[in-house]
């Protein structure tokens, strides 16, 4: 049986994409390169939407990379089903593609934050959350400057009333996000977005602060082999 | 020649961390009386033939779908005279 395929999405200005590319192969699967200006998918089973500064957050972040030639792919085949979790700037993407509700503003403090984030799954039901348990806490690095997610009354209380709040901050606040939401998802739950890194987490050898990130590629891959 | 301006602005609602430390900043330098700050952006839109109805719809098409993002931001749009 041949090994799921999941595209790493690559921008001018992306830094997370090689990690995220290592995950995927850490945890079995084919990493297959997605370049922005192609607007070729390749036939993968998800895509995985990195983080970094595409186009240098001119404008807004994600702004100017949610028209590019890749995303006009990427927009409709995510809205017909197809498993894409976005991290950082990912998740910026997503909520400029409108693929996901709300938008990620600048830090309430202003400062760029670096460091080891505990946060907690709320919403195990997405491909990409699957294999942890609910109410589990985890650690995943962050590294974001505008990660304070907003959304209006309404859009809010959809989101937590319908369970689609995945992950939210624990033991501090990294970016004055409303509610401390560290990531959401979309009604189908095969889009989630989060502003943590889970691609940066499966190695001890890397000095991650753990190894929590592998849930995020155990839970697409056995997703993508059941189907 | 027409110039077209598009001011894009945080909706009220929104906080605005960056313009709250501009206006925490402005005592120290020796402004006083200032109750607050906001921050936007203006685009300065040069067309190259008037400003009449088709461009300007154009116009806040651009701004609809980048300028802005209207989720959280609110635009106007004005012809420079």
């Amino acid at each position: 049986m041949s090994a799921a395929r999941v595209g790493v999405v690559t921008f001018p200005g992306t830094l997370d994409d090689q990690d995220a590319a290592r995950a995927v192969r850490h945890a079995g699967g084919e990493a297959v390169p997605l370049w922005h200006a192609d607007p070729d998918l390749k036939g993968v089973d998800a895509v995985f939407l990195p983080g970094g500064f595409s186009y240098g957050d001119y404008l807004r972040c994600g702004a100017i990379s949610r028209f590019a030639p890749l995303m006009e792919e990427l927009i409709p085949a995510a809205r017909a089903g197809l498993p894409v979790l976005g991290t950082c700037n990912g998740f910026q993407i997503l909520c400029e593609a409108h693929l996901l509700p709300g938008a990620l503003m600048r830090n309430a403090g202003l400062h760029y934050i670096c460091r080891d984030q505990g946060v907690r799954v709320e919403n195990t039901a997405t491909p990409w959350t699957s294999d942890f348990t609910e109410g589990q806490e985890i650690v995943l690095p962050v590294k974001h400057g505008e990660g304070r997610y907003v959304a209006d009354e309404a859009t809010l209380s959809a989101l937590e009333g319908n369970g689609h709040v995945v992950f939210r901050y624990v033991g501090g606040n990294p970016n004055g996000s409303l509610n401390d939401i560290a990531g959401i998802r979309n009604e189908a739950g095969n889009i989630v977005g989060l502003m943590p890194h889970p691609e940066h987490a499966v190695e001890d050898l890397t000095g991650a602060p753990s190894t929590d990130g592998r849930g995020f590629f155990s839970s697409i891959l056995k997703k993508l082999v059941n189907l | 020649m027409a110039r077209v301006i598009v001011d894009v602005m945080l909706k009220p609602e929104i906080l605005d961390a960056q313009g709250q430390a501009i206006a925490r900043a402005l005592p120290r330098l020796g402004f006083s009386g200032v109750s607050a700050v906001r921050q936007g952006k203006r685009f300065v839109v040069d067309l190259e033939g008037p400003a009449d109805e088709t461009a300007l719809s154009d116009v806040r098409k651009m701004a609809e779908t980048l300028l802005a993002n209207t989720v959280i931001e609110d635009y106007t749009v004005t012809v420079e005279s």
